[in-house]
């Protein structure tokens, strides 16, 4: 279907299952039970998922397939982020637009810093990518928001103010983003019995958008240009000595991976029309270098269960406090609850770096393939068990 | 003419002369075998022949183009393939990726922006890597992941790639280095094929006599970075320069 091998469509569809159905999957429990903290289905958090997961699945097309390692793709999420927020003040709050410009001038910056950077290899690379962030967030933090050129609001952060220009916003038109008059903030809320789900329109954006995303980097995964990019990642010098050229090739795979990243800060101000200078910094490029490892580099899936994986570490683990920790171990004598809250307590609330910290060693330690590599050893153990039961009743040579 | 003419070819590293004023002149179709005990400058003259290096001095034609200046991919599109000592393939890639990748390279040239197209519903493609792996006894193996392979697998792969990309010049670097003597045998047999079966032309740098003498029609010999004769193998066997250069003075 749609030009893929069935492995590839069923892929896809799971992927679209399960963003299509997703207020629901994260919502598994009642609104008023004790459990519902871990619920992550509401549209904020859903976007954020989303977001995210474009982000890393276009760095994936660049760490994935050809090995170089950016730490410096926040830089294109943030100019995405400034772009569509321009947009908004200038013209027009409908977010296509608005995500359109993202895209292009995240696609115009990478080109410059990637013809730059590609020039080395390596742990080069990943420091002339940092620089690059760096300044970016430099220029974007505080010399671009001087009184007589504000580019950017500094320290504040770009956002849409009431005599801003708005060009083509007219009555009757939602004051907030939206497309085509249907608002980024309508939410439907469905109470089935205890449960509440809440069908966003932003988030919803956000998933069509992943999909097709998501598709496109399938075909560019099965393409001769993919496999050229796998080919740079095994052997440049035998890339080299086949006659091909392994630069161009690098430096299309950093701009796809740019514009990738450009989409999702067009989406991230889309949703909420706000774009600031600490979306550049060099943590948030490391943020999304974890999702990939975590989720499985190279691999196609990876990346979104590494940023669905993170992004509800942060929002759900950092939310638990001492005294949802007390009510947890109330059943407990009083010296033990104590201590009990006492030995979670680091790993929970302001520190759920640490737990996220302890799970990525641990993957990349025991799991070096991700996520993905966990998912198909499960797989492969089941499989195997069924096997060997069925060798056994009828006493088979092994394979 | 040569297909290939290296004139006054000059490299120096520092204070070493690698290599001083070599010439050299390779037949079209012909196999030339280049040989010199260790140090001799071999492997320089194969870097200048192929863009790694450039030489200090003098000019190195292919079928009347200059090839200084130009990068190693620019070279390779010109009709050079290289085979290395030790096996330079994909590893982390399957067999039969590894044998598409020069047919694209062939076909596309250097640099082609195909990131929609299913790599395998390129026809042409597919078939010609298929034919090629048939060609070299490896149809089996079109799964495999190449670094798992053998030794002289890898070998006949890499010879296979560059057979795949139909270059005028193939220029072999010891490619019997570290093989058994099986594995020689099959490689000179498979060399010997290909010259027999292809417009192609074969330089290649060994060490070992053997295969030298087994395939060679002319034979250069290089001491100390600079050719001292060249001749068809019969005559270079025994030639007081060239015992002399490989077994020292007293011998010769």
């Amino acid at each position: 279907m749609l030009g893929l091998n069935n492995k590839d469509t069923k892929l896809l569809i799971a992927v679209a299952v399960l963003t299509l159905l997703a207020p629901f999957i994260l919502n598994p429990f009642p609104a008023d039970s004790a459990m519902a903290q871990f619920n992550a289905g509401y549209p904020d958090l859903m976007q954020r998922f989303v977001i995210f997961g474009i982000f890393a699945i276009g760095f994936n097309i660049l760490f994935g397939l050809t090995g170089y390692l950016s730490f410096g793709h926040a830089a294109f999420l943030g100019i995405g982020s400034y772009a569509a927020v321009w947009i908004f003040k200038l013209f027009t709050y409908n977010v296509v637009p608005a995500i359109a410009l993202a895209v292009i001038m995240a696609g115009l910056f990478s080109v410059i810093i990637g013809y730059v950077s590609l020039r080395r290899s390596g742990i080069y690379f990943s420091i002339l990518t940092l620089a690059f962030a760096q300044m970016s967030f430099a220029l974007a933090y505080s010399v671009l928001s001087n009184p007589k050129f504000n580019l950017t609001n500094g320290e504040t952060g770009l956002q849409v103010y009431a005599d801003d220009i708005q060009m083509f916003h007219r009555e009757g038109l939602p004051d907030l983003p939206h497309l085509f008059g249907l608002s980024m903030r309508s939410t439907y809320n469905l109470d089935i019995g205890a449960w509440s789900f809440s069908f966003n329109a932003g988030y919803y954006l956000c998933a069509i958008v992943l999909m097709l995303v998501f598709y496109l980097s399938i075909r560019i995964f099965r393409s001769p240009f993919g496999l050229m990019l796998r080919a740079i990642k095994s052997n440049q010098t035998r890339m080299s000595y086949t006659g091909l050229n392994p630069r161009p090739h690098t430096l299309a795979a950093f701009v796809i991976s740019g514009m990738y990243a450009g989409l999702a800060g067009g989406l991230m101000a889309a949703m909420d029309p706000l774009a600031g200078a600490e979306r550049m910094q060099w943590t948030a490029s490391g943020e999304v270098v974890l999702m990939t490892i975590l989720g499985g580099t190279g691999t196609l899936i990876g990346p979104v269960l590494g940023a669905g994986f993170i992004k509800y570490f942060e929002n759900i683990f950092s939310k638990i406090n001492d005294s949802i920790l007390h009510e947890w171990f109330a059943f407990l004598p009083d010296g033990l609850e104590n201590f009990m809250v006492f030995i979670v307590h680091p790993f929970v609330g302001k520190g759920w770096h640490l737990t996220l910290g302890i799970l990525f060693m641990l993957v990349v330690i025991f799991l070096p393939g991700g996520l993905v590599e966990g998912g198909q050893r499960i797989a492969k153990w089941i499989k195997n068990r069924g096997k060997a039961e069925d060798s056994g009743a009828t006493t088979e040579p092994a394979e | 003419m040569g297909i290939l003419e290296v004139k006054d070819v000059g490299k120096r590293f520092g204070g070493l002369q690698a290599l001083g004023d070599v010439n050299l002149s390779v037949k079209e179709n012909s196999v030339h075998a280049i040989i010199g005990p260790n140090g001799a400058g071999k492997s320089t003259l194969l870097n200048c022949l192929v863009g790694k290096l450039i030489p200090d001095t003098g000019s190195v034609m292919f079928d009347g183009q200059s090839v200084l200046g130009r990068s190693p991919h620019e070279i390779n599109q010109m009709g050079i393939s290289r085979v290395f000592q030790t096996p330079e393939i994909f590893g982390d890639l399957s067999v039969m990726e590894n044998m598409m990748i020069p047919c694209f390279a062939k076909r596309d040239g250097s640099f082609r922006m195909r990131a929609i197209e299913n790599t395998m519903r390129e026809k042409d493609v597919v078939e010609k890597a298929e034919a090629m792996l048939v060609d070299m006894n490896m149809a089996d193996k079109r799964h495999m992941n190449a670094a798992s392979m053998s030794r002289g697998d890898k070998r006949r792969l890499e010879i296979g790639m560059c057979l795949a990309q139909e270059p005028r010049l193939l220029l072999l670097d010891e490619p019997t280095a570290g093989m058994a003597r099986a594995d020689t045998n099959n490689t000179i047999d498979l060399l010997k094929q290909i010259s027999d079966e292809r417009d192609i032309t074969i330089a290649i740098i060994e060490h070992d006599m053997h295969v030298v003498f087994s395939l060679a029609e002319r034979i250069t010999v290089l001491a100390q970075g600079t050719p001292l004769v060249e001749d068809n193998p019969e005559n270079i066997k025994g030639h007081p320069k060239v015992r002399e250069a490989y077994l020292g003075e007293t011998a010769a």
